[in-house]
């Protein structure tokens, strides 16, 4: 059977149509959601797309988080639904408490957007088994609300316990506390990453790699195994 | 109709770079003396019926569930008399 992973869209999503080509290009079946629909119809996995959902207005990803959508999406990921944030998508998850800590502008007020080279700490994650931990990659970021932060104890807490999925190698494009580019929670079903590996799936566009596309193939591996 | 105010700030030990900036800026403009500048929002709620002590208590509900962030941000309501 085909797996199915569903992509919403909110108003003000920018990269839901990356996100549902890179799903097919790694061999799923797409599936469009929209952000007024309770039904996630029967996906195997979600991914919440980059843009500015709803503006970004309050905060990037606040009103997004009380969408329809979302009420099912944080039901079912407790329940160990796979979801990936992407961007905006990783600010919608820290606002849904789904990961800890949450999203600020950047520190140098900026807009940002380069290829930015990352250091995949944890490959054991739903999302990133098909890389090795250490492994270093490439992907386009582009954001102005791209600084993580958290807490000291919940900084330790995820460094002690490898949720650290992502850090950025060279210079921290936005302040990011401890580097940190993406995270896991504790279960591994729910990853966010604040750039975009839906741009670096083929060698044509983005940084002309594919090393974003093991994200999308890391899953369906793992769907397929369960 | 009564007004409620709830203000929303960045924690102290939040770094603020939009509150920095504006702080950066004002010698510029010949405003000196200011050691610091944060900056946050405000919310002014028009409330239907009366303002009490249930309806201050939903009004935190809100502000502690979606007007703030509580992770990075503090928040006070009031009540606005004038």
């Amino acid at each position: 059977m085909t797996t199915r992973i569903g992509v919403v869209t909110f108003p003000g999503t920018l990269d839901d149509r990356d996100s549902l080509r890179a799903v097919r290009l790694a061999g799923a079946e797409p599936v469009s959601l929209w952000h007024r629909d309770k039904d996630l119809h029967q996906v195997d996995a979600v991914v919440l797309a980059g843009g500015f959902s709803y503006g970004d207005y309050l905060r990037a990803g606040a009103i997004s988080r009380f969408s329809p959508v979302m009420e099912t999406i944080i039901e079912q990921a407790r329940a160990g639904l796979p979801v990936l944030g992407i961007c905006n998508g990783f600010q919608i998850l820290t606002e849904s408490h789904l990961l800890p800590g949450a999203m600020l502008r950047n520190n140098h007020l900026h807009f940002i957007c380069r290829d930015q080279r990352l250091r995949v700490e944890n490959a054991e994650t739903a999302w990133t088994s098909d890389y090795s931990a250490g492994q270093e990659i490439s992907v386009p970021l582009k954001n102005i609300d791209g600084r993580y932060v958290a807490d000291e104890r919940v900084l330790d807490e995820l460094e002690a316990e490898g949720r650290v999925a992502f850090r950025y190698l060279g210079t921290n494009p936005n302040g990011s506390l401890r580097d940190i580019a993406g995270i896991t929670n504790a279960e591994g079903n729910v990853v966010g990453l604040m750039p975009h590996p839906e741009h670096a799936v083929e060698p044509l566009i983005g940084t002309g790699r594919t090393d974003g596309l093991p994200f999308f193939t890391s899953i369906i591996k793992k769907l397929v195994a369960a | 109709m009564a007004r409620v105010v709830v203000d929303v700030m960045l924690k102290p030990e939040i770094l603020d770079p939009q509150g920095q900036a504006v702080q950066r800026a004002l010698p510029r403009l010949g405003f000196d003396g200011i050691a610091d500048v944060r900056q946050g929002k405000r919310f002014e709620l028009e409330v239907e019926g009366p303002v009490d002590d249930a309806a201050l208590a939903r009004i935190h509900e809100m502000a502690e569930t979606f007007l703030a962030n509580t992770v990075i941000e503090d928040f006070v309501v009031k009540v606005d008399e004038s």
